[in-house]
């Protein structure tokens, strides 16, 4: 492998990154800012944060958001997992292809579409738009992907060790719960957050779901964005970057010393003979 | 009756000779097709209490579908299979008193090895108390006391065969279904294995069926081995029986060496059979098998160890054969001589090596005569 530095490697390096963060960073950087005005640098100054917690829209939005994401993605994860489950292990069964294509739709599905689809359908059986139906969106638009992360697991899972538990004595659902959900768990847990966050940015499907009486960050944040950029806006996406880095960091981290840890094990193992 | 007590009154284990014994298990006409693929053809069998029964043959022949509906994976598309004298074909996996060693293992890599083990005694009607006995037991029967809180990962494969072998066994089933159970294991170390495996096999009284390729692990562990292709059953005895009369080709063939010389009968006479398999070559003689008739297509099998070569023609032999030495292969122990006769046809001649510092008494291009008795060969008719 050439590990010598090279000046085309470099500026590609730099300008890839300069591509993804440079407007991140211009952005964390004027939450800091004195100025009322965005793009006027008046000196640094914490004060939007202050600002920010006292301001109870966004407080009121940020729950309902929160409230929403949770409870979505567990519903996405119950329901995305035993879609790839059934898709995965059910066998040959009828219309089986058409199912696994389907499953997949929603992905390619402008959301536009999906949040227009939605709302007339709530209102054709007369369900009060809120918080309920956000929910409800979020948990069809975000199973698909969640299926999709927990069905590559279950293609690479040994099947023997689903039937190795019922030869033990195992019901199916017995060897479901205490075989093959520990073993996927890491990709049923990636599916979660993977659902939580397409539930925390969703703009689109949210205004199109949600009634007069359920406002959602997004929706919260893109109509006082209209009305100007505040200061306040850029605490708020610096708090919820902050707040993604160190899951992201943490998590790829553990993992990380994990696999490391196992590594050692086993080359252990295989020393002792 | 006991194996081992059998043993000491000298008598020989094998109630398939017994007419009144009954089977443990019983596969009557049983046909398994997946889609158009008839993966078992019409296959009647009966496995014995206590035996250590191997299925051999070549991938895709079938035997790992017989296993995989012994253990209920699988349901026969018709016939019936007997478990002691019931009918098991409605009956889910997790309900039959059979348990089963995977070929990967089947590990679950989220549990210690003690709870490997333990894993089907908790669903069985065991009380708590005892699992934690019945565990150490087991641990102890496969010699890895010490390492009951490790995972999976944590051991060796060698130990990992162990764990999986104490799991299955665990929860005493009638019968242990054992898929390659050494295929994943190093030459040595599997040699080793198998006697262990014979050993708690004996001790336990459990009833074994294995499915396995290596037909030399076949024949170390089995009572009897069953030799199958494309869904059949080709063969069912004893190792002796399969190594030494193979009834057909395909088993001379596919356990250990041998030479098949095509033919037909040219004459039987006094148990004796000639038979012509070249013009201008002495005929062949050989015991014939009942029934052979005179003309009748027929294939001479030899080992390559009852060949004897020579540089004279020796005197008595029933069979002499001129030929010329055309490769050595060196094995340690013997050496396998290739010897091509007059008329082209190659002869394998295998020599053990008695005397360290011997020089080989034959060299390539050496005209040497190839030798074997009367009874050393078989007439195979089908």
């Amino acid at each position: 492998m050439n590990r010598r530095f090279s000046w085309f490697n470099a500026t590609s390096l730099t300008l890839g990154f300069a591509f993804l963060y440079l407007p991140i960073l211009i952005l964390v950087i004027y939450s800091f800012n004195e100025s009322k005005l965005v793009t006027v640098w008046a000196g640094f100054s914490t004060k939007w944060y202050g600002e920010l917690f006292r301001n109870q829209a966004f407080m009121d939005a940020a729950i309902v958001t929160l409230k929403v994401a949770v409870v979505s993605s567990t519903l996405a994860t119950i329901l995305g997992t035993m879609a790839a489950y059934v898709l995965v292990r059910g066998g040959r069964f009828m219309g089986r292809t058409l199912f696994s294509g389907m499953i997949y739709a929603p992905l390619v599905v402008p959301d536009v579409i999906t949040g227009l689809s939605l709302l007339l359908l709530f209102i054709s059986i007369g369900l009060d738009r809120g918080v309920g139906t956000i929910v409800l969106a979020h948990a069809t638009f975000s199973m698909c992907y969640v299926s999709v992360v927990v069905s590559s697991r279950l293609v690479s899972f040994d099947r023997s060790l689903e039937e190795a538990a019922l030869d033990l004595g195992c019901t199916p659902w017995d060897a479901f719960r205490s075989v093959t959900l520990p073993i996927i768990a890491p990709a049923v847990i990636a599916g979660w957050l993977l659902a939580f966050t397409l539930s925390l940015d969703d703009l689109v499907i949210a205004s199109f779901a949600s009634g007069p009486s359920a406002t959602t960050l997004p929706m919260k944040i893109f109509s006082a964005v209209r009305l100007g950029v505040s200061p306040e806006i850029n605490a708020l996406s610096t708090i919820l970057i902050s707040i993604v880095t160190v899951g992201v960091v943490t998590s790829s981290l553990l993992t990380k010393r994990a696999s490391v840890r196992r590594q050692q094990q086993e080359r252990a193992a295989i020393a002792e003979g | 009756m006991s194996r081992d007590a059998a043993k000491a009154r000298g008598e020989v284990f094998a109630p398939w000779l017994d007419e009144n014994a009954e089977p443990l298990i019983r596969f009557d006409r049983v046909t398994k097709k997946f889609g158009d693929f008839v993966a078992i053809d019409d296959l009647s069998i009966d496995i014995y209490e206590r035996e250590f029964f191997a299925l051999l043959g070549p991938s895709g022949c079938g035997k790992t579908t017989l296993m995989r509906m012994l253990a209920g994976f699988e349901t026969p598309t018709t016939g019936k299979i007997m478990l002691a004298g019931k009918n098991i074909g409605p009956i889910p996996a997790n309900k039959r008193p059979v348990n089963m060693m995977f070929q990967s293992y089947a590990l679950f890599p989220h549990l210690t090895v003690a709870d490997n083990i333990a894993f089907g005694l908790k669903r069985s009607d065991m009380p708590k108390d005892q699992i934690a006995a019945r565990v150490d037991e087991m641990l102890g029967l496969v010699q890895l006391k010490k390492f009951g809180g490790r995972k999976p990962h944590q051991i060796s494969g060698g130990q990992r065969q162990r764990v999986a072998l104490a799991r299955a066994l665990a929860k005493s089933p009638k019968l242990l279904l054992l898929d390659e159970p050494l295929a994943a294991l190093d030459r040595k170390l599997r040699e080793e294995t198998q006697f262990e495996l014979m050993d708690i096999q004996e001790k336990l009284g459990t009833t074994f069926v294995i499915v396995t390729h290596d037909q030399e692990e076949a024949m170390t562990v089995a009572s009897r081995v069953a030799v199958m292709d494309h869904g059949q059953l080709i063969q069912v005895a004893t190792p002796e029986a399969i190594y030494e009369t193979p009834n057909s080709r395909y088993v001379a063939d596919f356990i250990g060496d041998i030479n098949l010389i095509e033919g037909a009968v040219k004459s039987v006479a006094r148990d004796i059979a000639e038979i012509s398999w070249a013009e201008s070559m002495e005929p062949l003689r050989a015991t014939a098998p009942e029934g052979l008739t005179k003309g009748a297509n027929c294939c001479f099998a030899i080992r390559p160890e009852k060949v004897s070569i020579s540089a004279e023609r020796p005197e008595k032999a029933a069979n002499a054969l001129p030929g010329k030495v055309i490769d050595i292969g060196y094995l340690g122990n013997m050496s396998t001589y290739h010897v091509e006769l007059a008329n082209g046809q190659m002869v394998k001649a295998q020599v053990p090596n008695q005397n360290r510092l011997s020089r080989h008494a034959f060299t390539w291009e050496d005209a040497v005569w190839v030798s074997f008795t009367a009874t050393a060969g078989l007439v195979l008719t089908a």
